[in-house]
């Protein structure tokens, strides 16, 4: 700097502007290049997405020309035949997200009340902290507790009971064993329940100030107050919140490879061993030996890649519109 | 009014509130119990399995006893590094690009693109990896490996990178700027160094990610129950080795995952820890 100031007081004015367009090419010529370097930098992200979905179409084409359609209903899935249908895995995909959100979602939704509302802040600020370690612990962790741990104490202790009770409902009947969709639900839960939880969490907290003072002042307890002013408030964030949470659940694979069982039956009974979308992925792909085998494999990666899109994308839409709509109104 | 709305007398209102907030607290436990139920079976069951010989050694053939994850341990640490030495390039430049040109429609759509990949389950980017790297090399490979983890780092990167760049202030940009800095030096020795220390933490926060990631290495790194360093053969990881030893019939092998796990889980929550402990909580890694 020093010395581009000397240098300027030195030279008569006219070739000081000279030297000042000419430091001027200079800087646009960095500029440009920056720019250009950040920009295609940038691109690559845009492609590595077009290229992924492309990569997944063309891999399916052959399962796509054979079954068509039928493949997503279709219940057949035999390797040795070659024949391949994908609604077992669809169908264990949804039941064992349905059973993961029906306990992850009350469980979440009350430890991001007390989070954001009722404890006090150098405490929610430490259980905040430990939701957010709950949520680093690698999947392949959290499987091996599910098969050595988590598996044999739902046999034990709480089949017998739902048994016992419930045994008439064709959900609840069958052979207790350590592996199959009760315990992937229930290991689903327990992963997916730090994401719905952080995110509702933050929609809590992004609920005006003045909409819980109006309802404190109206006389309403702390629980009418969360019940006329945050919870509907947070609606969309909470809808949103709990679709990101779907999507995790859709997604999540090795966990849930290591305790569902992997069977490709659909069964009635939670009990039963089953298999999702990406648990059958992660075990037969890289031993999937005719080209219709790994391509029908590559379809239901399509398959999982369309959900996981669409709900990722609806969940950010409820969320930001949540967290945003409230700021926009002041807090 | 309230009354009109709540009906019942003022007793049980309070006293309805106090049990749904208690409930909350009793919500809040419940979450937790798991992290210390996982966390204390691994302390107790890995220890007990945790010698120098797990360091030291290669796994052992079925049957004998002993040996270790030493190849696995240098196989995650060198599949990491290679997917750091191409994510984080691309996700710091990338999220550079979206955070100078926030209204840009080429920027909005990189922002779109790299947010939507946050959801991309990370089996299927394993399926992209298996199209683009394996197939061609016509075997399974640490770089393919690499690539996969890349693909799941650079998102994450790229979100946190453009985040800290919007918390640096304007006048910082436009001091530098007035003193007669060419903006690409402007956003990089003054914006992208005063948010440096977000980006590091955002860096490390997404390494922690990709070195528990196991679904994406099954069929492009693969595994391997020998020593190999090479980028272009199948290389061990601790994930998948853990995966491999849980699922397999034989307790010394079994015994040996819960000590895999725990090795992987304190490389983990020591990144994340670490992190925002010097941070003091600041940091946090996109969803």
């Amino acid at each position: 700097m020093a010395n581009f100031y000397e240098a300027a007081a030195d030279k008569p004015a006219a070739e000081g502007r000279e030297s000042w367009r000419g430091r001027f090419g200079v800087q646009l010529f960095g500029d440009r290049l920056f720019a250009l370097i950040t920009l295609i930098l940038g691109l690559v992200i845009l492609s590595i997405l077009f290229g992924l979905t492309l990569a997944l179409v063309f891999g399916s084409t052959a399962s796509i020309h054979k079954f068509g359609l039928g493949f997503v209903v279709s219940t057949d899935w035999d390797p040795v035949n070659d024949q391949f249908g994908a609604l077992p895995f669809i169908y264990g995909t949804a039941i064992s997200s349905v059973i993961a959100l029906t306990i992850a979602v009350p469980l979440s939704l009350g430890a991001a009340l007390c989070l954001s509302e009722t404890a006090p802040e150098w405490l929610s600020r430490r259980i905040g902290f430990l939701v957010e370690l709950l949520a680093a612990i690698p999947s392949v962790v959290y499987g091996l507790w599910g098969i050595f741990v988590l598996g044999p104490w739902l046999r034990d202790h709480v089949e017998p009971v739902l048994g016992a009770y419930l045994g008439f409902l064709p959900l609840f009947k069958g052979p207790k064993v350590s592996v199959g969709m009760l315990a992937a639900g229930v290991l689903l839960a327990i992963m997916v329940l730090p994401y719905i939880a952080s995110v509702c969490t933050d929609v809590f907290r992004a609920v005006p100030r003045t909409q819980r003072e109006a309802a404190l002042a109206l006389g309403a307890t702390r629980w009418e107050m969360l019940q006329m002013a945050v919870l509907p408030y947070g609606r969309s964030g909470i809808i949103g919140a709990i679709i990101l949470g779907l999507g995790r659940a859709l997604g999540e694979t090795i966990a849930v490879a290591m305790v569902i069982g992997n069977s490709s039956e659909i069964a009635a009974s939670l009990f039963k061993p089953s298999s999702t979308l990406a648990s059958v992925i992660a075990n037969e792909f890289a031993e999937a030996t005719s080209r219709l085998y790994l391509s029908s494999l590559m379809e239901l990666g399509l398959v999982l890649l369309v959900l996981g899109l669409l709900l990722n994308v609806a969940a950010r839409v409820l969320v930001l519109g949540a967290i945003r709509g409230a700021a926009g109104e002041g807090r | 009014m309230i009354r009109a709305l709540f009906g019942a007398s003022d007793f049980r209102r309070k006293l309805k509130s106090d049990i749904m907030i208690s409930l909350t607290a009793l919500a809040t436990l419940i979450a937790l119990v798991p992290l210390f139920l996982v966390l204390g079976y691994l302390l107790t069951k890995g220890v007990a399995s945790l010698n120098l010989n797990f360091f030291t050694q290669i796994p052992k053939p079925v049957g004998e006893q002993g040996g270790g994850m030493a190849n696995a341990i240098v196989g995650t640490f060198e599949l990491v590094g290679m997917a750091c030495a191409i994510g984080v390039p691309v996700g710091i430049g990338a999220g550079l690009y979206v955070a100078e040109h926030p209204a840009h429609a080429t920027a909005r759509a990189i922002r779109f693109a790299a947010d939507i990949m946050l959801g991309v389950p990370s089996i299927v980017v394993g399926i992209f990896a298996y199209a683009i790297v394996v197939r061609p090399m016509h075997g399974f490979s640490a770089l393919a490996g690499s690539f996969a983890l890349a693909i799941i780092m650079i998102p994450l990167v790229t979100r946190t990178t453009e985040e800290m760049i919007k918390l640096v202030p304007g006048e910082l940009r436009e001091a530098a700027l007035a003193l007669g800095a060419p903006r690409w030096r402007t956003s990089l020795s003054v914006v992208m160094r005063t948010a440096m220390t977000g980006i590091a933490t955002g860096v490390i926060l997404a390494i922690a990610r990709i070195a528990g990631e196991t679904a994406p290495l099954l069929f492009t790194a693969f595994g391997n129950q020998y020593w190999s360093t090479s980028v272009t053969q199948p290389i061990a990881s601790l994930t998948v080795q853990v995966y491999t030893f849980a699922i397999s019939p034989f307790a010394d092998w079994q015994r040996q995952a819960w000590a895999g796990a725990l090795v992987l889980t304190c490389i983990v929550l020591t990144l994340e820890i670490g992190v925002r402990w010097v941070t003091r909580g600041a940091a946090r890694v996109p969803r």
